[in-house]
């Protein structure tokens, strides 16, 4: 339990050490400075044969629309979102995501279940208490580079 | 005459009472799954797999405490680790009532997930959670008996990924399917299923 707790708070004040600098990034790199990414966190990979997961949210300060049509990272050969789907019969699947529509003060969540940035190619394994750099590719052309934490493979959540 | 009828009138009551309970799990609006779909018992199935440490284990290994499973895979980036994640927070939150609940994620993907693997993949989560593994006949074996599915989806470059039914599947300690914790279900409705799982076993223990 306590464990626990102390683990959560290592990944807090982690993920509260990278707020600063990816929140001053996010402004430099996106042209027009509307595009806030939020609470980005992948999870540790097992070796680099499996694909990573990673989750973020996506918030749209502009006025005008915006789509997250891409990814692209280093660390992965081939980086994409991916939408977790689960029929009515209990199955579950995932395939790539068609591009993912923001309006003007929208946001989107990439969460458990839901989407998620599909890392295949690991160049390298994703180790806990890392991070490592991702670009978030939108439809005007703005490219957006942040920095991912990578939290423990039970992590739940940007808090662990 | 009349304490006859009332006895009759009772015992027809209780007939019917006894009947109403059965229709309202089986078919009625306390049905788990639709008809057709619910797990066998236990006791029904035949099925011989390895556990994360190299034992044998099979559907004897499981009756006599109830028991929480889920199928998946370790290359699965998301469902996989977000369901046992949640399961590990299940069983904290349940604490020391749940530690004979037997508690097993099994491998759709057998070609890549050996014993090794499982059981490394496992350790990351609550230690209660045991990873099973065995020959391809064999966890299709297990996954018909607990009316699961899954398939093989082959990706753009060589890699191929897994589609598989990812409820958490409910057993008493008779081996009885009791219900299963869909994916997408509030959080709030899985400890209490699983505190009925782990019910019938008192019941059955007090009678
Ligand atoms: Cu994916």
């Amino acid at each position: 339990m306590f464990k626990t707790f102390a683990k959560a708070i290592q990944s807090l004040s982690v993920a509260l050490l990278m707020g600063l600098p990816m929140a001053s990034s996010a402004q430099q790199l996106s042209e027009n400075a509307s595009i806030v990414v939020e609470s980005p966190w992948a999870r540790a990979s097992l070796g680099m044969s499996r694909p990573g997961g990673a989750y973020l949210t996506v918030r749209n300060e502009g006025s005008d629309q915006i789509s997250l049509i891409g990814l692209r990272a280093e660390i992965s050969g081939m980086a994409s979102i991916h939408e977790t789907r689960t029929n009515s019969d209990g199955v579950s699947s995932m395939a790539p995501a068609d591009d993912i529509v923001i309006p003007p003060g929208g946001m989107f969540a990439l969460e458990p279940g839901g989407y998620h940035a599909m890392l295949m190619q690991l160049q390298s394994p994703l180790v806990e208490g890392e991070t490592f750099p991702l670009t978030l590719l939108f439809s005007d052309g703005t490219e957006l580079e942040i920095t991912v934490p990578v939290l423990g493979i039970g992590a739940r959540g940007p808090e662990g | 005459m009349m304490r006859v009828a009332k006895i009759a009138a009772i015992g027809a009551a209780a007939v019917f009472a006894a009947l109403f309970v059965g229709w309202w799990q089986v078919d009625g609006p306390g049905a788990d799954s639709a008809p057709g779909k619910r797990s066998l018992p236990l006791t029904a199935m035949e099925f011989s797999l390895t556990d994360q440490d190299g034992r044998d284990v099979g559907p004897e290994t499981l009756i006599g405490e109830p028991s929480l499973v889920f199928f998946g895979f370790t290359y699965c980036p998301d469902v996989c680790p977000t369901t046992l994640s949640d399961i590990s927070g299940w069983l904290d939150e349940i604490g020391p009532d749940a530690e004979d609940l037997n508690t097993v994620f099994i491998t759709v993907d057998p070609d890549r997930d050996t014993v090794e693997t499982m059981a490394e993949y496992v350790s990351y989560f609550h230690p209660q959670i045991q990873g099973w593994t065995g020959l391809p006949d064999q966890i299709a074996a297990i996954a018909d008996g607990f009316r699961a599915t899954y398939e093989k989806v082959e990706g753009e470059n060589g890699e191929y990924t897994m589609n598989h039914t990812a409820g958490v599947f409910l057993f008493d300690a008779t081996g009885r399917f009791v219900t299963t914790i869909d994916y997408h279900e509030p959080r709030e409705f899985a400890v209490p299923k699983i505190r009925r799982a782990m019910q019938n076993r008192t019941e059955r223990a007090e009678s």
